[in-house]
């Protein structure tokens, strides 16, 4: 068997008096892209900082590559790669020299990163900025220079923090396309998101996290065919008072009913009964929508909130 | 803390200097050699006619070294605070550092290296023009290099380890102009500290520029004294009370 390149048991992260991440357990296997999805303040930056052995493990078991991030941190940090929640790109510099700088940091030879750089900066499509300062670069290639450069030591594991947040369609499906070709190229790739379509597109496994802890784990199909029922019926009705007025209606028949402020989402595996309950007593939804759950419905199905409000 | 961790921070360091170094060279060179010409030549030929002048020396040999230590020491103060807050605040580029192997105790020592080295620099290029005008009269003088270089670690030191831990820069303006500006005049720089009211004499003791003034100009002035070791014993408590203080403020903010 291979040994997992994370191994976290019972970690736990607190600053002062405020626990923010709660006693998780999870592994990250080689080869495997690990998501953490979760909502704003769930404690996924600080679960990837103590994984980047940026951030000091409070109480619990954490081996990274096999290693105590407490006793090898440099050692650990010299063979991941590391996106950080918001860009830490040197604005000091151009492209180019962010690269190289960087490298320095992990004691390569000039050589091989000018080697290296080149080669990145290609594959994220950069090259033609190389000598262009940071600052004017959109947000889309600041990212990916973030990630390139954190490749520059060929990293066995890259943690991603967010890595599309903030970015805009185009620039976001660019990216994970190249991280998609990344993971195929054997890294393992560990990332965190509160977008459930870049769960579902890039990771194979993830866990849901909620106020510091784990509420789920499993593959995306898992998670969906565990959690939620195979079909969504989404309603939205002409007024609140409608809309309060159907709930009770729609209950007995499904087994679970959401109302959110905008529409009232109906877990069923029967949608026709559920509206013909409806008619019944002459409420008249304006929109009816049946879609296939996903991971925002095992989210608010365990947690009774939405991912991003 | 490891050498090839440092010198890869110092590379970086250059690499943004050898861009920008002309921003820098009027009031890191520039402006000291000014104030030697008006102040040690200049105002000199004034003094020095005066009865009870500096303790026997010529103003241009008493004022030349301390130009240069208190030169030294603005700038090791001004770049151990907006840059190093900086750093964590407003760039990010000291989280890129400890994302690497690099440690938050290396990009301490990165900072103070790389201070280390541009107030050498100047330095050296003060001495020079300090020589030619006839303000250095020892060949002792070039031991006034490492004086103002550990001076200026007397101040960088604890002035970084304090910024750090600072969330914005409003302190900073009011400790260049409430604690280094006081220095730069009163630290026995352009008189000597016994001209001052003797009630703020011993105010005068406590600062390190004295310390480093005082050996710097018995460098340049070939004039050592027992009280040199006590000189720099005190410069060398500043720079390890600093380090050691940084040593808890560069993990604390940069690995919370
Ligand atoms: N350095 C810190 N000091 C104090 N509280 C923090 C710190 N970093 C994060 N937190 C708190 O921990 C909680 C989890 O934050 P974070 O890990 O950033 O969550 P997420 O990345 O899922 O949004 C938040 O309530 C946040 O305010
Ligand atoms: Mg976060």
């Amino acid at each position: 068997m291979l040994e997992s390149l994370v191994d976290a048991t019972g970690l736990t992260k607190r600053f002062g008096s405020f626990t923010a991440v709660s006693g998780i357990d999870f592994h990250v296997q080689p080869g495997e892209a690990f998501g953490m999805l979760g909502p704003n303040g769930a404690g996924k930056s600080s679960t990837m900082r103590m994984i980047g052995c940026v951030s000091p493990v409070t109480e619990g078991h954490l081996r990274i590559l096999g290693m105590d991030p407490a006793v090898d941190g440099p050692a650990i940090r010299a063979r991941i790669g590391s996106v950080p929640q918001e860009d830490t790109l040197d604005t000091e510099m151009s492209v180019w020299d962010n690269m190289v700088t960087y490298g320095r940091y992990f004691g390569i030879s000039h050589a091989l990163i000018r080697e290296r750089a080149d080669e990145l900066l290609r594959f994220f499509q950069l090259i033609d900025r190389r000598d262009d300062k940071v600052d004017p670069l959109s947000g889309g290639m600041k990212r990916r220079l973030t990630v390139a450069r954190a490749l520059i030591n060929q990293p066995e594991m890259v943690l991603l923090d967010e890595p599309t947040t903030g970015l805009d369609p185009q620039a976001r499906h660019l990216l994970w396309e190249r991280l998609y070709q990344l993971k195929r190229s054997g890294v393992t790739l560990v990332l965190t998101t509160h977008y459930m379509d870049e769960a579902e597109q890039l990771c194979d496994r993830l866990v849901i996290m909620d106020r510091g802890r784990i509420v789920a784990e499993g593959s995306p199909r898992e998670l969906i065919d565990r959690h939620a029922t195979r079909e969504v019926v989404e309603l939205r009705f002409a007024s609140t008072e409608e809309q309060e007025r159907s709930v009770p209606l729609l209950e007995p028949g499904s087994p679970r009913v959401e109302s959110l402020t905008d529409r009232v989402l109906v877990y069923t595996s029967d949608g026709e009964a559920a509206l013909g309950l409806l008619a019944e007593h002459a409420l008249q939804p304006t929109s009816v929508l049946v879609r296939r759950s996903s991971l925002e419905d095992v989210f608010l199905l365990l947690t009774g909130r939405q991912l991003e409000e | 803390m490891r050498a090839p961790a440092v010198s890869s921070l110092v590379e970086r360091e250059l690499r943004v200097f050898v861009k920008i170094w002309h921003a820098s060279a009027f009031s890191a060179f520039g402006m000291p050699v000014l104030f030697l010409v008006a102040m040690g030549v200049g105002l000199g030929g004034l003094v020095d006619d005066r009865p009870g002048a500096a303790a026997g020396l010529s103003y241009l040999h008493f004022v030349t070294p301390g130009l240069m230590v208190a030169a030294s020491v603005q700038q090791a103060a001004g770049e151990s605070l907006w840059p190093v807050l900086g750093g964590i605040k407003w760039d990010g580029r000291y989280v890129a550092m400890v994302a690497s192997p690099l440690t938050p105790v290396d990009v301490f020592a990165g900072v103070l290296a790389w201070i280390a080295i541009r107030v050498a620099a100047s330095t050296v290029a003060f001495l020079l023009v300090a020589t030619v005008l006839g303000g250095v009269v020892s060949p002792w003088g070039v031991l006034a290099l490492p004086a103002t270089v550990l001076c200026s670690l007397a101040f960088a030191a604890p002035t970084s380890a304090f910024s750090i831990t600072q969330e914005n820069e409003v302190p900073f303006a009011m400790i260049m102009r409430l604690g280094v500006l006081p220095l730069f005049l009163f630290s026995g720089t352009f008189f000597p500290v016994s001209n001052l009211p003797g009630a703020l004499q011993p105010l005068a003791w406590l600062s390190p520029l004295w310390h480093g003034v005082e050996l710097a100009r018995h460098a340049t002035t070939g004039d050592a004294h027992w009280a040199d070791l006590a000189h720099l014993a005190i410069l060398l408590a500043w720079v390890t009370g600093g380090w050691l203080w940084g040593l808890r403020t560069f993990p604390r903010r940069l690995t919370p």
